[in-house]
């Protein structure tokens, strides 16, 4: 087994997991994962070679076996820390990629909402499922089809026309075993119906201090006139891999608002993208990535404006620190019917040491001729006026460097809503830059 | 309280002070005038402690502690305060929040208590009326989107909360209009007392009309060339800085 090719590998696991699907190896839903395995196989891992992961090598999480871990027995109070402090949320609990019903704890919701595992919706209603999933997220990277080879479980929600959910959905995933390094392939799909609104957190844990990799992909539908914010927090060892991609589909109207938060993890890999599909859409990305030691935290986000009249602000922030690595590929796409779009781009990155390094590669393809998009990318230091200002007022220069750092982060939250959230976010941050 | 001796700096390779002298007692205002790159502002870095000074001879002390062997924040926690002539904006950092540390790191230099929210904020209103500041400032990141005369004021409001001994006020006129002349000179004139002193730096006069000094001393090309009272600054401003410049020609020729 050692020997083996990583993808061999993938490959052979997927006959086993074929087999303990038992009947479930003939439903709808397997043809595509079929589909996908074999797409897995043409495609294989990407490596630096290939244009969109050249600054991304993942020649040492492939170094590592991973095992789909077994659940591992945790209890309410276990799960407490991972939680947002005062939040009354929906909370969706799943261990080494399995949901836990009994940890989690759903709110009774208007009629035709769904806030559900995609296993248990895979038994009770497949066509809801099989109508969206693998129609927005392609099989256009090894990761993205290795996902759908093996998806089997993961959130489901879907708000139907006119509706709403009250409070933040909480996406907990925890992820860790004793001994071996644990994989978990979570697939979620957030369907927003007309006029509906939707609030996501999406986090991730570790429950063990090996090498861990989580592989997962959102499908984010969103309605017409719908709006949905979308919170990830990537929390997780400083040893331990994601790569995640999030993939938005905009209807007329609607109001997308993600953020990406990332603070631990070894590799971190991050496919971000919405495509505005209709008039009057706007898109916000939010991103914050606080890095340390040899962590590598890689932010790809594509923005596709396929209609007139839409909006999008993307501002991303990092703060970096030790021997770490950033990557930002922000891609803007303004197609010829795009008219009238507006599009705002901005990544900064503080550099803390001189062994910290970020690749910035802004891109904007524009082919509409009435459109006002801009970008800017700015990468340095701490302003060394700012800390002398600080400094001349008794203010030590640890102490002022931290507060400059802490300002410069926090700013990207100044737009959120829930104060709860907000005070977490800022807690976290507080305590990395610690 | 301030003992400048001899004090010769460098930036680059570039002499600019050039053998300064200056005693500032408790109780006095000394104004210090002269033309652009006479040395004034470098003369209130190097008190106060910025980077980029190489100071190749002399010395400064602070109530005879030498503060050339304290780093910045030690000189303010021991009195020192620099009005900047460019006060920086940090946007992110409150007004509030930013003085509420620094008010109680100086505490706590002193050996006094912190000041926990409720006092602080009881501190803050008192001194906020004193210099005629109003709220939106203090909650605003600090200087952030402040007009000129914004920043000046926040500066003079700052010396306000942070009390020092030792207040040298950079070219504080610079860019204000006379009512917010007026203002930052009152904001100041309430700070003096017989326990603390004031050194100004201007190029002009006009200050000195408000904030008057009992001490000007004329500093050109890195030396003090003239000292004198108030009526100094007037006669400077009725002959020009020519006057000194040839005065001292003239002087150094007989």
């Amino acid at each position: 087994m050692q020997n083996l090719h990583p993808r061999d590998r993938f490959i052979s696991n997927f006959s086993k997991f074929e087999a303990g699907l038992n009947g479930e190896s003939k439903s709808p839903f397997h043809e595509l994962r079929k589909k996908a395995i074999s797409k897995f196989e043409e495609l294989d891992f990407p490596t630096t070679k290939n244009e969109d992961w050249k600054y991304t090598n993942i020649a040492p999480i492939l170094a590592h076996e991973f095992n789909p871990a077994a659940g591992a027995a945790l209890t309410k109070k276990d799960i407490e820390p991972y939680l947002v402090p005062n939040l009354k949320v929906n909370l969706l609990v799943f261990i080494n990629g399995k949901f836990r019903s009994s940890l989690s704890h759903i709110y009774k919701q208007r009629d035709g909402v769904v806030i559900e595992s995609l296993a248990k919706m895979l038994k009770t209603n497949p066509e809801l499922v099989l109508k969206y999933m693998g129609r927005y997220s392609g099989l256009d990277n090894g990761f993205a089809a290795l996902n759908t080879a093996f998806a089997d479980d993961g959130a489901v929600v879907y708000v139907p026309d006119d509706s709403t959910v009250d409070n933040y959905i909480h996406i907990m995933n925890l992820l860790g075993s004793a001994g071996e390094n644990a994989l978990a392939q979570p697939r979620n799909l957030i369907v927003a119906g007309r006029n509906s609104k939707l609030k996501i957190i999406e986090s991730y844990h570790s429950i063990s201090e090996l090498e861990n990799l989580t592989n997962v992909v959102n499908e984010v539908v969103l309605g017409e006139n719908s709006d949905v914010e979308i919170y990830r927090l990537q929390h997780e060892n400083m040893s331990s891999f994601q790569v995640n991609k999030t993939q938005a589909y905009q209807q007329k109207g609607s109001t997308y608002t993600h953020y990406s938060v990332t603070l631990g993890g070894s590799i971190v890999r991050n496919d971000t993208n919405t495509v505005l599909d209709a008039e009057n859409c706007t898109g916000n990305l939010f991103g914050l990535y606080l890095t340390e030691g040899r962590q590598h935290v890689d932010n790809h986000t594509f923005i596709d404006h396929a209609k007139p009249h839409c909006q999008s602000n993307e501002m991303y922030k990092g703060v970096l620190d030790g021997k770490s690595r950033g990557v930002f590929n922000g891609k803007v796409f303004v197609r010829v019917d795009a008219q009238k779009t507006n599009a705002y781009q901005s990544n900064k990155a503080i550099l803390l040491t001189s062994d910290a390094m970020i690749d910035t590669k802004p891109q904007l393809e524009i082919y509409a001729d009435d459109v006002k998009c801009s970008h800017g990318a700015a990468i340095g230091q701490l302003d060394d006026e700012a800390v002398f200002y600080l400094r001349s007022r008794g203010i030590g220069e640890e102490h002022a460097k931290r507060v400059l750092i802490r300002a410069f982060a926090n700013d990207i939250f100044e737009t959120l809503t829930s104060d709860e959230l907000h005070e977490h976010l800022n807690h976290l941050v507080f305590e990395k830059l610690k | 309280m301030l003992t400048v001796k001899d004090l010769f700096v460098k930036v680059e390779d570039k002499e600019i002070l050039k053998g300064i002298n200056l005693q500032v007692n408790a109780g006095e205002v000394h104004a210090i005038m002269g033309p652009n790159g006479s040395g004034k502002s470098t003369l209130a870095n190097v008190i106060a402690g910025k980077e980029g000074y190489e100071v190749t001879s002399g010395e400064i002390t602070l109530d005879g502690k030498d503060i050339f062997e304290m780093l910045p924040e030690e000189r303010a926690r021991e009195g020192v305060f620099l009005a900047f002539q460019y006060p920086v904006e940090i946007p992110g950092v409150s007004n509030a929040s930013f003085l509420k540390t620094a008010v109680n790191e100086i505490r706590k230099h002193k050996g006094l208590e912190e000041l926990d929210a409720m006092h602080f904020l009881k501190f803050m209103k008192e001194k906020m009326k004193m210099v005629g500041i109003d709220d939106k400032l203090i909650n605003r990141p600090v200087n952030h989107g402040f007009s000129g005369g914004e920043k000046k004021r926040n500066e003079i409001f700052q010396l306000q909360m942070l009390q020092p001994k030792l207040a040298v006020l950079d070219e504080t006129d610079s860019g204000l209009d006379i009512d917010a002349l007026k203002i930052v000179s009152h904001g100041v004139n309430l700070f003096r007392n017989k326990d603390n002193a004031v050194v100004v730096v201007t190029h002009y006069q006009r200050l000195l009309n408000y904030i008057v000094p009992d001490f000007v001393h004329v500093l050109v090309d890195g030396r003090i060339v003239k000292s004198g009272g108030k009526e100094l600054a007037l006669e400077l401003e009725d002959k020009g800085y020519d006057w000194v410049t040839n005065n001292q020609t003239e002087e150094a020729a007989v």
